[in-house]
């Protein structure tokens, strides 16, 4: 559902960048299209935009709903970002914005090469959070914003925000990095890394030309999606969700002994990777997960972070989930002390969530709470 | 907006501009004033999530955790002061913060309720477990584990090679000069490791 405070109906918007882009791998793009929406209005200073960086499967499409759709187009953060709501639209002016390279309508692997004339398909750029970065500067360059309130992201869109600490220290004064991580292990590495070899072994796939062919590696995709999901989850949220419950109730809980759909939980993946299947692009799936594998900004600094963060100028608010092993608390507490060793203004909250990972998109109150308090702050600090 | 007279005590001893680390912050309001009042820079540590909220509107930076889970968070960065107020008596491992506190900060200061006061004396004469302001537990839900006293308290610094640099002494929000061993509710020290005195982790002392 919508709810009443809901920023309502909106619609994308469009800019093309003709200057071209130099990549972080060396490569170049020539000219690009993002896809973003706003929300709340901006203030003649130009001091209350907010940019929202997303994770790997969403979209510029943060709040409220499109004309005609139905309630399961509702934006990704609808309950984050609202009149009233924790991030106010009645006081900041909030943005979204589709990343290069992703596939709801910003420049990427099914958009047209202008060097070729042809689908990029594989031969689409690997574009880095950084990269990302560069491009939403720009963004924010033709809106007129020289400086943002703030820049905030959960996990892979928590990179984003803090690479903008970095990358662009005077052009935010608050940084909002939540369930994020300042480098992937080599167990989250090791996921994407199942999750990529499923795509690339599915014959559907074709080197990344299937829309030559006019398919879609869509059980490679569902594969990718399955655990890419798992690792959303905690171990508790599955057990109370799905437990061990079977699917078919008629049987009385009898096993049919069969490599069908058997439980609940099996179920409740095929649905979820099916619909994803249906709408994400197997090549933005790669690029994605390979942007999160690159992601370490230490390493420059021979695996010091606190000296990549030392040109940060921002105030930052880190928040992290008890229950997510994907991006744990230890993490998060990473980027927290070495903030700290830097004298930096940081709060951190470690909210006590069952869902995992994934509890950073969802309604816990603790963790609305002190989003709402830090945003709250921050617009008595507007000028 | 005025301080509790403890924390007013607190936030006298601290030099202007120093950076302050307060476990157990609270609500922040003695991070607070001192950013205000003295242009300090620090951090609260709160591990209770509305305390945590609540330091948070107040405008100071707070850290979530448990300062029983150690302050490696904080070892990396200089502090010139780190505070424990009103908070000691509820820690488990009292010996490993105070030590950690002096290693982390080049002064600690902690308040503390003297369990001395003559009245929870008088009160253990009638029979009865100590109930005052400062320690309004009943003895079955009380959160304090390691009541002190004065003397106590002064002696166990002393072995930890901890030097006391000041002290001052409440009765229920007033200054006591005469008799604070019996007389004091609250006492504050001020205190710093012992020159020459190499932090405990670069002397085994903390080895199991």
């Amino acid at each position: 559902m919508v709810s009443i405070q809901s920023v309502g109906q909106v619609s994308p918007q469009q800019l093309h960048f003709e200057s071209p882009l130099s990549l972080q791998s060396g490569a170049t793009i020539r000219d690009y299209d993002l896809v973003y929406e706003t929300y709340g209005r901006l203030n003649p200073q130009h001091s209350n935009a907010v940019l929202i960086c997303h994770a790997l499967n969403a979209s510029h499409h943060v709040a409220g709903r499109y004309s005609g759709s139905g309630d399961d187009e509702i934006g990704w953060w609808d309950n984050m970002v609202g009149p009233g709501k924790p991030i106010d639209t009645d006081r900041f002016f909030v943005i979204g914005v589709n990343n290069l390279g992703s596939c709801f309508g910003s420049t990427g692997p099914m958009s047209i090469n202008p060097d070729t004339g042809r689908i990029y398909g594989p031969q689409f750029p690997v574009v880095t959070v950084e990269d990302w970065v560069n491009t939403q500067a720009r963004l924010a360059d033709r809106l007129g914003i020289e400086r943002f309130a703030a820049v905030m992201g959960g996990s892979l869109g928590g990179m984003q925000a803090l690479a903008w600490s970095y990358l662009y220290p005077q052009r935010l004064a608050n940084c909002v990095a939540i369930a994020s991580t300042p480098k992937l292990s080599a167990q989250n590495i090791a996921f994407n890394e199942v999750a990529r070899r499923a795509i690339l072994n599915d014959p559907e796939f074709y080197d990344g030309r299937f829309y030559d062919h006019g398919v879609v590696p869509k059980r490679g995709l569902q594969v990718a999606r399955m655990i890419g999901h798992i690792t959303y989850l905690s171990d508790d949220e599955m057990a109370e969700r799905f437990g061990r419950s079977l699917r078919d109730r008629d049987l009385g809980g009898d096993f049919r002994f069969t490599f069908d759909t058997e439980f609940e939980i099996e179920s409740y993946l095929r649905y979820q990777s099916e619909k994803f299947s249906d709408y994400f692009d197997a090549n933005t799936y790669l690029l994605i997960t390979r942007a999160l594998d690159y992601f370490d900004p230490a390493r420059a600094f021979g695996g010091d972070l606190s000296a990549a963060l030392a040109g940060t100028r921002a105030n930052f608010l880190i928040a992290s989930f008890t229950t997510d092993w994907r991006f744990s608390p230890e993490r998060s507490r990473e980027i927290v002390q070495a903030l700290i060793n830097n004298k930096r203004n940081v709060s951190y909250v470690e909210i006590d969530a069952p869902h995992g990972h994934d509890a950073f998109l969802l309604d816990n109150a603790d963790y609305h709470a002190t989003v709402r308090a830090y945003f709250e702050r921050m617009a008595g600090d507007l000028q | 907006m005025s301080l509790r007279p403890d924390l007013q005590i607190i936030a006298d001893w601290i030099a202007p501009g120093a950076r302050v680390l307060d476990l157990g912050c609270g609500d922040g309001a003695l991070l607070s004033y001192l950013q205000r009042e003295k242009q300090c820079q620090g951090y609260g540590v709160e591990i209770d999530p509305d305390a945590l909220l609540a330091a948070m509107r107040a405008g100071v930076n707070v850290i979530q955790q448990d300062i029983e889970g150690g302050l490696e968070m904080f070892r990396g960065a200089h502090f010139d002061v780190v505070i424990l107020s009103m908070a000691i008596q509820a820690t488990h491992q009292t010996e490993r913060v105070l030590r950690e506190m002096s290693e982390v900060g080049v002064q600690g200061v902690v308040s503390l309720p003297n369990f001395g006061h003559w009245y929870h004396v008088w009160s253990l004469l009638r029979g009865h477990m100590p109930l005052s302001k400062e320690l309004p537990y009943q003895w079955f839900d009380t959160p304090n584990l390691h009541m002190t006293t004065v003397a106590d308290f002064e002696a166990f610094l002393a072995s930890l090679d901890i030097s006391i640099v000041g002290r001052a002494f409440l009765a229920d929000g007033t200054v006591v000069r005469a008799l604070p061993r019996q007389r004091a509710t609250q006492a504050i020290y001020r205190f710093r490791r012992q020159s020459g005195s190499l932090p405990a982790n670069l002397t085994g002392r903390n080895s199991p």
